[in-house]
């Protein structure tokens, strides 16, 4: 990854336009032109820096939830319970970390009733309780990752 | 604001990513039949509601070598939480910054951010520092390190598939 790439990452997490030709703009700002910049973008995909470019949605104004949650697993049924957790389709961001509360993950729903559900059943499943954690505030960051 | 038929079409065409061509929005009206200047309308208001928040990109920093991936967790006196979380949302390497309820006994934090960095002392060290220069060290707080990743789908969600009534929404 270049200097250009680096500049092109970081314009294309603050989004770009909706208009005719999106890319011009971030075309200029680095100095190639659109069909150069599309390869580079397209590289970026393919090595899996970048998600797709598409819309990011707000789940909670798509009439959804999206909920953290953390779990205290025994080490020895971590394995185990992680599957048991990732078989739910809901399920996104499954994490390990380093804490007494171990397994961290994201549960997202159509509905906002039904997170609810999914956790029940991931409890009733694994025989371990779930913290649900959802959002109440997002304070708004600025700048994103900047790389 | 009520989403049409038309509207789950166009969002079922475009959550997977959209073409990387110069004109991609006349690319995907083709494909439903609209014209570009009608997408273009369309995903404007759709983005003006706050359905669409951006058409941008979610970098996978595990694939850029941002493999210390802190949850900075803090428990915040709750009349202070809308300016300490207000602080920590301003620092740059911040990516993240939420309230979130307690649940105690086991629980007791009620802000969580993250900081992503190349090496874990590297984060620590600019915690510190977040620490000192905001004069939060009487604010109790965790630092969780990320050990492993199961499943890093990007926040793409918002499957809503054509000829369908009922909305389908899911990860991945």
């Amino acid at each position: 990854m270049d200097d250009i790439d680096r500049r092109l990452v970081n314009s294309l997490q603050d989004g770009l336009p909706v208009t005719r030709r999106p890319f011009d703009g971030l075309a200029d700002a680095v100095g190639l032109g659109v069909p150069e910049v599309l390869d580079r973008i397209q590289c970026l995909l393919d090595a899996g820096v970048l998600s797709r470019f598409g819309p990011m949605f707000n789940a909670e104004q798509l009439g959804g939830a999206l909920s953290l949650c953390a779990m205290e697993i025994p080490e020895a049924r971590f394995e185990q319970v992680a599957g048991q957790v990732n078989a739910h389709p809901e399920v996104a961001h499954n994490y390990a970390r380093e804490h007494r509360l171990n397994m961290w993950f994201v549960v997202a729903t159509e509905e906002a009733t039904q997170a609810a559900d999914v956790i029940a059943a991931i409890e009733q499943e694994t025989g371990c309780k779930v913290y649900d954690m959802p959002k109440q505030e997002e304070f708004y960051i600025g700048l994103k990752l900047t790389v | 604001m009520v989403l049409t038929d038309t509207d789950r079409e166009l969002i079922a065409a475009i959550q997977q990513g959209l073409p990387m061509v110069s004109r991609p929005y006349a690319a995907v009206g083709t494909q439903l039949g609209l014209s570009e200047a009608e997408l273009i309308v369309r995903l404007t208001e759709l983005q003006n509601a706050g359905l669409i928040k951006r058409m941008g990109v979610v970098v996978r920093h595990r694939a850029l070598g941002y493999r210390a991936n802190a949850m900075v967790v803090w428990d915040v006196p709750d009349n202070e939480l809308e300016r300490v979380g207000r602080l920590l949302a301003a620092e740059t390497c911040v990516t993240l910054c939420y309230q979130r309820p307690r649940r105690l006994p086991g629980w007791p934090y009620n802000l969580f951010c993250m900081i992503h960095g190349r090496e874990r002392d590297i984060v620590l060290r600019r915690l510190a520092q977040i620490i000192e220069i905001n004069d939060l060290q009487a604010i109790a707080h965790s630092v969780l390190f990320s050990s492993r990743s199961f499943k890093q789908r990007g926040a793409h969600y918002a499957a809503i598939t054509p000829g369908l009534p009922v909305r389908r929404l899911s990860y991945g």
